[in-house]
């Protein structure tokens, strides 16, 4: 790891590429000449394309295809299109076994994405320490280290996935979700298989939400002040408020909680919305209209859940919720560690909903599709492991795509993210030394939104980490890659 | 003896084969006992210190980041192993080739029903320059392996990792091969 060489010169320090986040993205930090930090950019560095080269598909082909964003939330766009597609067809409501089915699915994917991320990407940092030596921060330190927490990390996810390929026929990519339904129920075997391992599924999430509530009251202070600044959080809600991760209405919610909008349907969200490009990110920057681009940002994905939602509708989730919410003391939780804390309640939450699920004796059903007639506009949104996943087509006679817009969970949380990194930039690293550990704060502050570069690059893959100083003219003083 | 080096890296992808090569669950620990991990997005180790026995690639080259990660990486690699459709053929991000790099550009960042004022694209000196065209992985190196499917399953990447490993060629079972 470089630090500075002692120049008193202004530079900038790159990381690049962030890892343990699921994507390609690096970060760039201008420290002015006295050492303190005047700007920090988190830059999402691919571009995939999706929007333009899906037109022309046939439209029963895009759930197949668009998946192919992100293989670790393929459900999530999966189902986005098929409910868009639903409207394509014709179809305002799936046959109750069409619905159970998807939620089932939607359920398992959360599960596993939540388990991976806390597990394997976040857990290192919060069980070693944010400047614990990197070899140590990775999940086969934590299987070597704390075998237990290891072992509900492979197998909550593996459930997830089992629960994703009982569903929808595999466990990456699924294809069981089709305009107007589903094409297959869910067979007795795997429901008992599934039901025979779902009691202890919940417990260990139930196990790992108390461990993490142990970490966060060990480290209370770090918990609340890390990367923590006040802002609108935006979700999905179901009916009455409580929180439904597969369909509802939109709620954002300011700083103190009061609802800027609810009860919004997806074919609104034009109206709510804008999205600004920046020259330096492939990733754009939404804000609410009419809020403008400072005032009209909000964040999104597990922490908005939480705060958006009223009640949850399962009781060991429902109890936790009660608890998290009881640190704002009425008012939204802000702080940016708690996340992950959040991620863990919704964990419980999809895992209760799954044992639900697996005693619905509808989900043997055999009504599985519906038929209606055909409209050219398909608008949805499904709360997503990361946030609120929009998908809007337009389909001509043909059947063929005509457009269509993404504006995908980790898009919304952009301008939070930056804000984060700059704030652990000022806090963390202006002035001082600058060393690995210190960097990987601000990676840290990264990975706790679970950013999805894949997603919303519609791209992903890994980010390694290097270094570049360099002065206000540009020129490089020093560069190193760190190990 | 030390332990065989796992190296993995992702190039233009959706990350589905690296979470299928997750999807070996508990076999997991059987790899720790086989393998050291290396450099790999799942883990914080960003360059190498030495060649790696097996290196797996997933995505396809649509950057000129990727094409240099992808050099670097074959450099590294002793075995080389391209994992699904994207690296061996380009897949789901070479539909791109069909549109054309500018039509992409424009209809993400300018024509889109949300877009703020017309929109621009991004052009700044810290993205990397996109390619012409996607482009599979043995455009630029030489592969020694090739695992189809999107993604293709655990069973058939642990049976791969675990013959290369410990030296053996593998001799894969025709039901593993899927290409969808
Ligand atoms: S081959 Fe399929 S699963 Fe693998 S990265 Fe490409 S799109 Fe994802």
């Amino acid at each position: 790891m470089s630090s500075t060489d002692g120049t008193t010169a202004p530079r900038k320090i790159v990381i690049d590429p962030v890892t343990r986040v699921e994507g390609h993205g690096k970060v760039t930090i201008r420290l002015d000449a006295a050492g303190a930090v005047e700007d920090a950019r988190f830059h999402v560095v691919e571009f995939r394309g999706f929007e333009r080269f899906i037109q022309g598909r046939m439209y029963w082909e895009v759930p197949l295809v668009i998946q192919r964003l992100c293989g670790i939330c393929p459900v999530s766009h999966h189902l986005a299109a098929a409910k868009a597609m639903d409207q394509i067809a014709g179809v305002d409501r799936v046959p109750p076994t069409a619905d159970k089915m998807r939620r089932l699915m939607h359920y398992g994917q959360v599960l596993q994405s939540n388990a991976l991320h806390i597990f394997h990407l976040a857990s290192p940092d919060l069980l070693f320490g944010f400047d614990a030596p990197p070899e140590k921060r990775n999940i086969i330190a934590v299987l070597e280290r704390y075998p237990e927490i290891g072992k509900w990390a492979i197998f909550i996810r593996k459930f997830g996935q089992e629960v994703i390929k009982a569903t929808g026929g595999r466990k990456i990519h699924p294809t069981s979700a089709i305009p107007g339904g589903v094409n297959q129920n869910l067979a007795i075997a795997d429901r008992d298989a599934l039901r025979a391992r779902v009691g202890e599924i919940i417990s260990w999430c139930t196990a790992a939400l108390e461990h993490h509530k142990g970490y966060v009251a060990a480290n209370r202070v770090l918990h609340e002040s890390f990367a923590t600044f006040p802002s609108a959080f935006m979700s999905i809600t179901g009916e009455g408020g409580v929180m439904d991760l597969y369909d509802g209405t939109l709620r954002v919610i300011d700083a103190e909680g009061k609802a800027l909008i609810d009860g919004a349907s997806p074919a609104s969200y034009r109206d709510h919305l804008i999205e600004e490009v920046r020259s330096w990110s492939y990733l754009k920057f939404p804000h609410l209209r009419g809020f403008g681009g400072d005032d009209g940002w909000y964040r999104v994905g597990p922490l908005a859940q939480i705060n958006c939602c009223s009640a949850i509708d399962t009781p060991l989730a429902e109890a936790a919720r009660r608890d998290f919410m009881a640190v704002g003391g009425g008012h939204p939780v802000n702080a940016t560690l708690a996340y992950h804390w959040a991620r863990l309640i919704v964990l419980v939450h999809c895992a209760e909903k799954i044992e639900q699920l697996l005693f619905d004796d509808d989900l043997q059903g055999t009504d599985l599709r519906a038929e209606g007639t055909r409209r050219e506009e398909g608008i949805a949104w499904i709360e997503a492991p990361r946030g609120t996943l929009i998908h809007h087509y337009t389909v001509d006679k043909n059947d063929q795509v005509r457009s269509a817009n993404l504006i995908v969970s980790t898009t919304h949380n952009n301008e939070a993210m930056n804000r984060a990194v700059k704030q652990v930039a000022q806090t963390d690293l202006s002035g001082k030394e600058i060393t690995e550990g210190l960097l990987n704060h601000i990676e840290v502050a990264i990975r706790a939104f679970d950013p999805c570069l894949s997603c919303a690059t519609h791209a992903l893959g890994q980010m390694p980490l290097i270094v570049t100083l360099e002065d206000a003219s540009g020129a490089v003083i020093a560069r190193e890659v760190r190990q | 003896m030390a332990k065989p080096k796992l190296a993995t890296c992702a190039l233009a992808g959706c990350f589905g084969c690296h979470m299928s090569f997750l999807d070996i669950d508990e076999r997991i620990v059987e790899l720790i006992d086989l393998v050291d991990l290396d450099v790999s997005p799942l883990d914080d180790k960003k360059t190498f210190d030495g060649m790696v026995d097996v290196g797996i690639v997933e995505g396809a080259c649509a950057d000129e980041r990727h094409v240099k990660v992808l050099r670097e990486f074959r450099a590294q690699c002793r075995i080389l192993v391209a994992v699904g459709a994207c690296a061996i053929n380009g897949g789901i991000p070479s539909l791109r080739n069909l549109a054309g790099l500018e039509a992409c550009l424009k209809t993400a960042y300018m024509d889109g029903p949300t877009v703020e004022g017309g929109g621009l694209i991004p052009n700044d000196p810290e993205l990397p320059l996109l390619l012409d065209k996607v482009y599979p992985v043995q455009e630029f190196v030489q592969i020694d392996h090739f695992l189809p499917g999107c993604p293709p399953s655990a069973e058939t990447i642990w049976a791969a990792l675990k013959a290369l490993l410990t030296g053996t060629q593998p001799q894969l079972p025709y039901s593993l091969f899927k290409y969808e």
